[in-house]
């Protein structure tokens, strides 16, 4: 999510200050997206020049402006809403060129790796369950915010779960010997037609 | 015994071996676990790596090939038979990865029968399995049997049946594996609930978010321990980003 949306949503509630913006977003997320007071101004102020909001600038003190949203930035925010997210992949996802690069690097043992990644998920994982566990189950914005982190580091296990299923079908093609291709092709049912 | 403040299960050195000659299979090699009551811990890893075989021997229904089973400090090994069904009967709760529901008794019965076969009084055991099964949003099938429930609707059907009344040590396999992300999580949550009231829980589980409920999550693999979660942070370490993001 931009901070610009982040930023019309709030302000699509009532007008509000530009500290306390920065405040309901980090508070309503259960502090799991933290924003910083800068990017705020920075992004309010491009905000108003794009005519989505305005403020009045009664006392001129920048921190005690009072923001609010107009008409262009109302129908700016309902378009945003209904727009899909973006569905392709980010570029050169982390953890997949780990795991492909540690297969044909001699001395990495790649299950191991791929354990040692699927720790430290599942840790993570305990200290979201923790935190979603502390909270009150009202607190409705927190456990949806804290589900998306779960389900999001659960579907990498999966993966995890996967990769190492399929590594140890095909084990690592030897460095400068045979490539894959050599593999038989009665030893790859799932890639044929 | 002196051992009541150790833990409430420990496996030492346990191995496990199905068949002889060409037929063997080495389910388990040397595990060792300690469970302590009041902690809840998982057990992931690929099918076939000794998951539920652990949990079997863990509440006496295998016997281990060898090495040491110990609950609440006395070694199985050293019990009779009579004290074994009576242990498994009185503080063992079990949840198996097929449900074994009685297919006889209605959802109500199910739920009360640990407790009348412990000799708790009938109207005893009845409020008892009324509570637990709204625990579990099971009040309104109290009546059915297994067999006119949902998938669903069996799976928390036996883990009512295994967190009623007052059990020291519950297993459960693959507790959520006919759960939705809801039921599911509604499940761990009773189970995380029994464990804060001093049961040691040991859960089968290979979906990550539902083994995250645990304290401590150790990893299987062709019957070995491979690997297991370091002790848990708290949430406020969250913001801190660890040595792989
Ligand atoms: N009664 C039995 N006789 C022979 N072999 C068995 C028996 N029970 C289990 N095994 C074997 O022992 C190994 C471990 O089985 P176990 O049921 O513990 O696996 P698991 O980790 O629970 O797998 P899953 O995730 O598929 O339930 C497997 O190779 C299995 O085939
Ligand atoms: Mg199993």
């Amino acid at each position: 999510m931009s901070v610009r949306h982040a930023l019309l949503a709030l302000l699509s509630e009532g007008p509000r200050y530009g500290l306390q913006l920065q405040q309901e977003f980090t508070a309503r997320t259960g502090e799991v997206w933290p924003l910083n007071v800068g990017q705020v101004y920075t992004t309010l102020q491009r905000l108003e020049r794009d005519g989505l909001i305005e403020s009045d600038d009664a006392g001129g003190e920048g921190q005690q402006k009072t923001f609010r949203i107009t008409p262009a930035g109302g129908r700016e925010f309902a378009q945003w809403l209904r727009t899909p997210p973006g569905t392709m992949p980010p570029p050169r996802d982390e953890l997949v060129m780990k795991v492909l690069v540690a297969r044909r690097v001699p001395g990495v043992d790649v299950h191991e790796l791929i354990q040692a990644h699927r720790r430290h998920l599942v840790e993570t994982m305990q200290r979201y369950t923790r935190l979603k566990e502390d909270t009150p189950e009202d607190d409705v914005a927190l456990g949806l915010v804290v589900d998306a982190e779960l389900f999001r580091f659960e579907a990498t296990t999966r993966w995890l779960d996967a990769a190492e299923a399929r590594l140890a079908r095909f084990p690592a093609p030897h460095p400068n010997g045979a490539s894959e291709a050599s593999v038989p092709p009665v030893l790859t049912p799932e890639v044929r037609p | 015994m002196t051992t009541a403040s150790g833990p409430a299960l420990e496996l030492r050195r346990v191995s496990k071996v199905y068949g002889s000659g060409p037929a063997e299979v080495r389910a388990l090699r040397e595990v060792d676990l300690a469970v302590r009551h009041g902690e809840l811990v998982a057990i992931m890893g690929p099918s076939g790596s000794g998951k539920s075989t652990l949990l079997m021997i863990a509440g006496s229904l295998e016997e281990a090939t060898e090495g040491e089973v110990l609950v609440e400090g006395v070694p199985l090994s050293g019990m009779s038979s009579d004290d074994r069904a009576r242990m498994r009967r009185r503080s063992v709760g079990y949840v198996f990865q097929d449900f074994n529901l009685l297919p006889g008794l209605t959802a109500a019965e199910n739920v009360t029968l640990p407790l009348e076969l412990d000799g708790v009084g009938v109207r005893t055991a009845a409020a008892a399995g009324v509570a637990t099964l709204e625990k579990l949003g099971l009040a309104d099938r109290a009546a059915r049997y297994p067999d006119e429930l949902s998938g669903g609707e069996r799976q928390r059907l036996a883990i009512a049946r295994a967190i009623v009344g007052d059990r020291r040590l519950l297993l459960a396999d693959e507790p959520t594996g006919a759960l939705d992300s809801v039921n599911g999580e509604t499940v761990m949550r009773l189970i995380r609930a029994a464990c804060r009231e001093g049961t040691a829980g040991v859960v089968v589980t290979h979906n990550a978010r539902l083994a995250s409920w645990a304290d401590r999550v150790v990893f299987l693999r062709d019957g070995r321990v491979i690997d297991r979660t370091a002790a848990p942070a708290g949430p406020e370490s969250l913001l801190t980003p660890g040595p792989m993001t």
